[in-house]
């Protein structure tokens, strides 16, 4: 019996590793795609890094100003992710299946989650480019939308997961819709919510450079504008000042998640 | 003889219920750095040239045009079926060729399969490759190595391996320790209990999460054409927005980009209720 299973596993494996291998092959036809070339050309690439990725003095000039929409991108990331998740968490809970209102209400706010996280963020940087024009709120909005998406699908799984047990037991001796959100949900999922945003700031720092090529904002628009005047060594600095700063958000959040959870 | 209490109470007297202890403090200290930090953002914000009511009148009268009225017009709907094709490749092979990459570095990454010293080092360099956004890779290599498909196909592997090396040595330490020591008490090689034990039991969390990655290379791929000219239907979505104005257009592509991504959505949620 086992090994009729067994052997029917191994069959399907093989089947989806053949799907797989034809669908690369599809690929690199369609994409003109030359895996020689591709392998080929690593070590020049590599050695161009290592020869023009270098800071020099001319760069480190323009260090104050890097600092500058560095500091633009971290600020509109955190403010984008902070007020995601306000909202997020009022359509986490209309979403969820322990704590929702109705039924209408609760597909509505996995609708709206489907439907912003789903849409690409660079389809919103361009979308709200062509009327809010090349400022902060640009890419503070397009980070905002994306980041609404994401969150509400994770708090909906958090709170899904909270104890039920905790929200009948409230129910049972009488308390509000509010108390049972406030003094059984929340406080559950808490740590969790919280390392979801902290998540999601660091992503959304990622995504800000993106973004800022786009739109013209923060770091992005420094990095882009020096890429495309082919100025390598400030592009180095700004990719090395862009390495230390996720890493250092990335080791806060290590830290926070460590003691919360 | 009398218990001794100590019951804690709050400076208006009223008895302390819970006491604070340190996870508290962080996460209180947690929630209030970032509403602090996004007031302070709202302050420093860079506002040149936005006029609120026209922006958003705009961005309403646009949102209206896109998804009510969605037309191809520059290009025919075979082309825009090639370029979708063009950006699934592009996600394809990044997903694919970081897949056969990631499992082998994420065999040496993983605890009981590798050495300290070896997963640890994989790991640091993992962590760094993470911190630089896709897009720089892909712009980086695209003059390093030269434009065309195989630059944004590199520049994607990086975070696609970077995942994928985190999911796969994640799954190959849940393996039963069991399992390995019998093999290894018969005086198996390495690549023994790799190849008889390590694949058989994780060979489905290995399609699922690389499915996974899939779908979120999918929109990188998207975004990739757009911010760095790779091609497919993010560089025609670019197009479409930042040179025609054509926002008909950009409401077509962006709703061909939503049912791909919905669909793959769907997919990988369904694989991951069945097999994670």
């Amino acid at each position: 019996m086992t090994e009729v299973i067994m052997r029917k596993k191994k069959w399907k494996l093989s089947l989806i590793l053949l799907l797989i291998v034809l669908a690369s092959i599809a690929s690199s036809v369609i994409t003109d795609f030359n895996a020689a070339h591709g392998i080929a050309s690593i070590p020049g690439a590599l050695q161009w890094i290592l020869s023009n990725m270098y800071l020099s003095e001319q760069a480190m000039e323009r260090f104050p100003m890097i600092m500058n929409r560095l500091l633009e991108t971290i600020f509109m990331s955190i403010a984008a992710t902070t007020s995601a998740a306000v909202v997020s968490i009022f359509l986490g809970i209309m979403g969820s299946k322990v704590t929702r209102i109705n039924p209408f209400l609760s597909s509505l706010a996995r609708l709206i989650a489907s439907f912003t996280r789903n849409i690409p963020v660079v389809a919103w940087a361009l979308i709200l480019l062509i009327s809010f024009g090349q400022n902060s709120m640009t890419g503070y909005l397009a980070l905002f939308a994306g980041t609404v998406g994401f969150l509400t699908r994770a708090f909906i799984e958090t709170i899904d997961e909270a104890n039920e047990s905790a929200v009948e037991a409230l129910r049972a001796t009488g308390a509000m819709y509010p108390h049972i959100i406030n003094k059984a949900v929340l406080p559950q999922s808490m740590p969790q919510i919280i390392s979801w945003v902290l998540f999601m700031v660091e992503t959304n720092i990622r995504s800000a450079t993106l973004v800022g090529i786009l739109t013209g904002t923060g770091i992005g628009f420094v990095f882009d504008m020096y890429y495309k005047t082919m100025d390598y060594n400030t592009v180095a600095l700004v990719t090395y000042s862009i390495i230390i700063t996720v890493i250092c958000i990335e080791l806060i959040s290590n830290y926070v998640r460590k003691v919360i959870l | 003889m009398e218990a001794v209490t100590s019951i804690k109470r709050k400076r208006n007297g009223c008895i302390m219920i819970k006491a604070g202890n340190h996870a508290d403090r962080v996460m209180s200290m947690t929630i209030a750095a970032l509403f602090a930090l996004t007031i302070t953002a709202f302050f420093v914000f860079d506002y040149t040239g936005l006029e609120w009511k026209t922006a958003i009148l705009g961005t309403l009268s646009n949102l209206k045009t896109m998804f009510l009225a969605p037309q191809l017009n520059s290009v025919g709907l075979p082309e825009a079926i090639h370029q979708v094709a063009i950006t699934l490749g592009l996600a394809t092979l990044a997903t694919v060729i970081g897949a056969v990459i990631a499992f082998f570095l994420g065999l040496l990454a993983a605890d009981n399969l590798s050495n300290n010293w070896v997963s640890k080092t994989i790991r640091t360099f993992v962590a760094f490759i993470r911190a630089v956004p896709t897009v720089l890779w892909v712009l980086i290599f695209a003059i390093a190595a030269g434009l065309g498909s195989e630059a944004a196909v590199i520049g994607m592997l990086f975070h696609s391996i970077a995942y994928l090396v985190k999911a796969f040595s994640e799954s190959f330490e849940e393996i039963d320790e069991g399992v390995i020591e019998a093999l290894r008490s018969t005086g198996s090689s390495w690549w023994h209990v790799v190849i008889h034990a390590v694949i058989p039991s994780t060979s489905t969390y290995l399609l699922s999460w690389t499915f996974l990655r899939f779908e979120i290379n999918f929109s990188v791929a998207v975004a990739m054409g757009a911010a760095a000219g790779a091609g497919g239907i993010g560089y025609e979505l670019f197009m479409a927005s930042g040179f025609y104005f054509d926002l008909n257009e950009v409401g077509f592509i962006t709703y061909a980009i939503l049912a791909i991504a919905i669909l793959l959505e769907l997919l990988s949620t369904k694989l991951k209720k069945q097999y994670l």
